[in-house]
């Protein structure tokens, strides 16, 4: 009886990751299904995919380069959704935070090159906070919804971006490509070591998912988040500030938005630039709804897809397919991972059986 | 994990670093073919910009002991370097052509940095001697002497002497083929104009179509433009009887009837050179830069609507231009403000750096920038 | 500008409105639709894109470029279906399949697409409704897509057919309050999972309409994130298909305007200008919001207002 007793109680530990291994193979059995539809050589697709992104030293460097700035930018989805919010638009914060920290040494001359850092994170976060919490604010104070909010305001952000950075903070001598002027090469931040080329926004987005993990689970203040995202009604009768803790999560998702956009500008570009406009908002929602807004998953999602990406380039070079393989993959696999999200009632029903049925051997076993 | 598990693992990470790892041992021995990597910001078949590079690729991948790798659309961020570093660890290359503009400043240079046996060609940059790594270059082609010639023809086609051009953004590469079209025009008759839309980025279709539409809408007769992918542009022109001038490469298929002439790219020249100094052996070219004299550009075959006198002249002063010295910039010249911007007397020629960060729009032109 | 010509100003005007505006009214209509049986379809986008290459290959391939605007109504139903039918499962949330569906949606495009860049696919044809005129810009301006009437006619229908029709009163209490509708015997999830399929139809022609007529060819930079804009204008028009139409063309004047303005030789702030419609409908919004209270004419059953 005892080992069948052992299967229950590991059963029971599996079973919450159960949808995301189905998710993983459904995912990898549609995106054979499709290359191979199209005559493509799908075995050797997959090997690439994984060599890509985790099969070398390089690999993992690339991966997580990529991975950097998705994780602060999935914490900018994630934290507001803590209390009920779903935004869209850190892309907006992201670029103005960038921005911010990329004029943030203009205005401070002369200052040594932590403290100017230290003052450029700051300028970002504070700008990043800003644009979002203007979401937070437009919802709770006009109950503008925040989700197609954040969406215009990205848009706006990414307007005044661009009039500023081909206008007013235009560095004369930035010819084609229009940019701010240049961050002094002391102050760029460099790769964590010379056998490790990955920068330090890395270190800062684990980080970033580290607190805002204990910000969520081990804090007041996230037992507060988590009764005003569950409802409202419960949240204000009890006495919560509401508001105020909308407000404060949809700051602080900024301020992470922002940061990587810092981290862009002071650890990629050197300057802010239209480059920065790639698409890491974006991403950084598939991130966060993929970790199921964990802070904790999202470090593991955001490599995930980071690995996904650096797999491109392989994909393209060795096998000729086109760079939007990698877009398929990342569209089924989330997809996918969504879909199966579904099993959880179910799952807690099973977790709840083999429970039960492990406390029934075990009675068993200690009656007989 | 099992033990097991974890044997397989460990032997498949051995195995893909091993066969990672090959083509960087390979690349060291004598009688190597050499690897050319060529790096597009946009889809290889975009009628433009993309697709000049990818059709010069494609010659070069004929030449012999020649091996070339490509990706396409990849961004100007940390993207890129990583697609040269793996390019060069992953498929050996020692040749890079990383194609778009704004991979130079930092991303080129720092991978430049990195790795310094392998060279970097970039197109379009300006290459520094003493600010820049020696391995790396940058390349680029006199367009606008295309767009002159564009703008001669422009002139004795247009009855409305009203041209338009639609550009991206008010940058010196733009700017001077904004000046150089409307140059060219003017030299037939001062009279004409060209009014300028500047959409904001390189590939906006959309807003391309709407600016030619209001371009012809203010009687513009004939559109030339500085885009990633002219091909909206041409098309809606001739929808709408318009002619046009075409750009990056031949876009004649497009409009029949009215695609006067084109400036093309002929980036065969210098991918050639760098190849042919990587296979020697020999340090990198740092600074190359040509026109139409050098093949370094070419013009579309004239349509239909091209008259012989446009013909004669057009095809005079490209005789100047392919016999070397013809300065497109000559003063006395005004900006269209006013402004002297250069001296009378003075004239710069196709080489001179000043050109290369023009920051003006020539009298005659309408826009701000 | 002072040889600023009003009159040609203007008619340049409309008629950027109705040739950038037609497609946003295909998707804002389907999203309509969508919205009204109480799901949101953020991955219009993914449909509007992979319409618009399914439209141009198949009519490439038929050479007929109707058949190619099924198609891309068939492409867009096939999808949307998908979203549907996942949302219906439990715990899964409409925005996140939505964006997860964008991301597979222009994928798929932009993989299937690839050899469909160079072919020249035959385009849809308009109506010379100004061929009375001796004037070329007259001519052109008034030469409108039959797809543009299409819309016009599909929104005065769907005004008609959400307010007096069965099915219309049906999609719209199951929108509001699920639980009636199935106490009066209708299943939900069906009719959701249909008002989805609906409105990636429409979103699928909205991406023909740009592939094949304007600016009409098949590129991977072809949208400019109409798709995500259409629901942010369905929330501009509060829901009703007559103000998603007049909001689809006040969108296109929107994008017709700041090249209109430089060819007159205006051509500072074309960033600003861009941003123009999106600012917009954000102070609308701002203004007319109250708190404490959803949006007039809101779903009851949308995530979106809940």
């Amino acid at each position: 009886m005892k080992p069948r007793n052992a299967v229950y109680r590991a059963g029971g530990l599996l079973l919450p990751g159960l949808p995301t291994l189905l998710a993983a193979l459904t995912t990898f059995v549609l995106f054979m299904l499709f290359l191979v539809v199209q005559g493509k050589p799908a075995w050797q697709a997959c090997q690439l995919v994984v060599q890509g992104a985790f099969g070398s030293a390089f690999a993992w460097e690339n991966t997580l380069q990529r991975a950097a700035p998705l994780m602060l930018a999935a914490l900018c989805v994630a934290l507001p959704a803590r209390a009920g919010l779903i935004i869209i638009g850190g892309e907006g914060a992201l670029v103005l935070g960038g921005l911010a920290a990329a004029v943030t040494p203009l205005w401070l001359p002369g200052l040594p090159v932590v403290p100017l850092l230290l003052c450029m994170a700051l300028s970002a976060m504070v700008v990043g906070g800003f644009w979002i919490g203007l979401n937070g604010w437009m919802r709770q104070k006009r109950g503008l919804n925040e989700t197609i909010g954040s969406l215009l305001l990205s848009y706006v952000a990414i307007a005044i971006f661009n009039q500023l950075v081909e206008g007013p903070l235009r560095d004369p001598a930035s010819l084609n490509k229009p940019s701010t002027i240049p961050l002094d090469d002391s102050v760029m931040i460099g790769p964590i070591s010379d056998a490790f080329q990955v920068h330090w926004g890395l270190v800062v987005g684990v980080i970033a998912c580290l607190l805002a993990q204990v910000l969520v689970r081990n804090s007041v203040t996230g037992f507060s988040l988590q009764v005003v995202g569950g409802n409202v009604r419960t949240a204000r009768m009890i006495g919560l500030p509401v508001d105020r803790l909308v407000i404060l999560t949809c700051v602080l998702g900024g301020a992470c938005a922002g940061l990587a956009g810092m981290f862009e500008v002071a650890a990629v570009q050197g300057s802010a630039n239209a480059a920065i406009i790639a698409g890491y908002g974006a991403s950084g929602i598939l991130v966060a709804f993929a970790a199921r807004q964990n802070p904790l998953a999202i470090i593991v999602c955001a490599i995930l897809l980071g690995g996904i990406e650096a797999s491109g380039s392989l994909l393209q070079r060795r096998l000729g397919l086109p760079n939007a393989t990698t877009l398929i993959l990342e569209g089924i696999l989330f997809t996918s991972l969504l879909a199966w999200e579904a099993l959880t009632p179910r799952i807690v029903a099973w977790r709840l059986r083999l429970n039960e049925r492990a406390e029934q051997t075990q009675g068993a076993l200690q009656h007989g | 994990m099992s033990s097991i598990d974890r044997r397989t693992l460990l032997k498949l990470v051995g195995l893909i670093g091993a066969t990672a790892a090959m083509p960087f041992s390979l690349a060291r021995a004598a009688d190597r073919p050499l690897v050319v990597g060529f790096i597009y910001v946009g889809a290889r078949d975009d009628f433009g910009y993309n697709q000049a590079h990818a059709e010069a690729a494609a010659i070069i991948k004929t030449l012999p002991n020649v091996v070339v790798i490509e990706e396409e659309n990849v961004p100007e961020t940390v993207a890129v370097q990583k697609s040269m570093e793996a390019m060069i660890r992953q498929d050996g290359a020692t040749l890079i052509f990383p194609t778009s503009f704004g991979y130079f400043d930092p991303h080129v240079i720092k991978m430049a940095e990195r790795f310094p046996d392998v060279h970097f060609a970039h197109c379009g940059g300006l290459w520094t001697e003493g600010v820049h790594p020696t391995n790396a270059g940058s390349f680029f082609g006199y367009i606008d002497e295309g767009q002159y010639l564009n703008g001669v023809v422009a002139g004795f086609a247009s009855k409305t002497k009203k041209l338009g051009f639609i550009a991206a953004k008010p940058v010196p590469q733009v700017l001077r083929n904004i000046n150089a079209f409307t140059l060219g025009a003017r030299s037939v008759d001062p009279e004409i104009t060209t009014t300028v839309i500047f959409t904001g980025d390189w590939s906006l279709p959309i807003k391309e179509a709407e600016a030619a539409n209001s371009l012809i809408d203010q009687s513009c007769d004939v559109l030339t433009c500085h885009v990633d992918g002219p091909k909206v542009i041409v098309e809606t022109a001739e929808k709408r009887g318009a002619m046009t001038c075409g750009y990056h490469a031949d876009q004649s298929a497009l409009a029949p009837n009215g695609y006067l002439t084109g400036a093309e790219w002929n980036w065969e020249t210098p991918y050639r050179a760098h190849v042919a100094t990587s296979q020697a052996g020999q340090p990198m070219i740092n600074f190359l830069r040509g026109g139409l004299k050098e093949g370094f550009v070419k013009t579309s075959p004239y349509g239909p609507l091209v008259s012989d006198e446009a013909k004669a002249r057009a095809d005079a002063v490209k005789a100047e231009m392919l016999a070397g010295g013809y300065a497109i910039f000559r003063g006395p010249l005004k900006d269209n403000q006013g402004n002297e911007v250069i001296a009378a007397g003075t004239a710069l020629g196709q080489t001179d750096v000043v050109l290369e960060s023009m920051d003006y729009l020539v009298e005659g032109v309408r826009g701000q920038i | 500008m002072a040889d600023l010509d009003l009159a040609t100003f203007f008619l340049a005007l409309l008629a950027g409105a109705i040739r950038v505006g037609t497609p946003f009214i295909f998707v804002s209509l389907g999203e309509c639709l969508t919205e009204k049986s109480g799901r949101i379809n953020l991955g219009l986008e993914g449909i509007l894109v992979s319409g618009a290459m399914a439209g141009y290959a198949v009519a490439y391939l038929s050479g007929s470029a109707w058949t190619g605007v099924l198609a891309a109504g068939g492409t867009g139903l096939l999808l949307g279906l998908l979203h549907g039918a996942i949302c219906s499962l439990p715990r899964v949330n409409d925005i996140a399949v939505g964006i997860a569906l964008m991301v597979l949606g222009t994928g798929l495009a932009f993989f299937l697409g690839k050899n469909f860049i160079q072919p020249q696919a035959p385009s849809l044809v308009a109506i010379g409704l100004g061929d009375w005129s001796d004037d070329e810009r007259v001519r052109s301006a008034l030469s409108i897509n039959v797809l543009f009437f299409i819309g016009v006619a599909l929104a005065f229908a769907l005004h008609w057919g959400l307010r007096s029709t069965r099915w219309g009163l049906m999609l719209r209490l199951v929108g509001d309050h699920a639980e009636s509708a199935r106490a009066l015997g209708y299943r939900p999830v069906l009719v959701r999972i249909a008002a989805t399929a609906a409105g990636g139809f429409l979103a699928g022609i909205g991406g023909a309409y740009l592939s094949l007529y304007y600016p009409g060819s098949w590129n991977e930079g072809l949208s400019s994130g109409q798709g995500i804009m259409a629901v942010a204008l369905v929330i501009f028009a509060r829901w009703q298909p007559m103000r998603c139409l007049w909001a689809a063309l006040l969108f296109g004047a929107a994008g017709a305007i700041g090249p209109a303005l430089q060819s007159v030789g205006i051509s500072t702030g074309y960033y600003l200008f861009a941003a123009a419609p999106y600012a917009l409908t954000l102070a609308v919004m701002f203004i007319t919001c109250r708190p404490n209270q959803t949006l007039s004419g809101a779903p009851g059953e949308l995530s979106l207002t809940r």
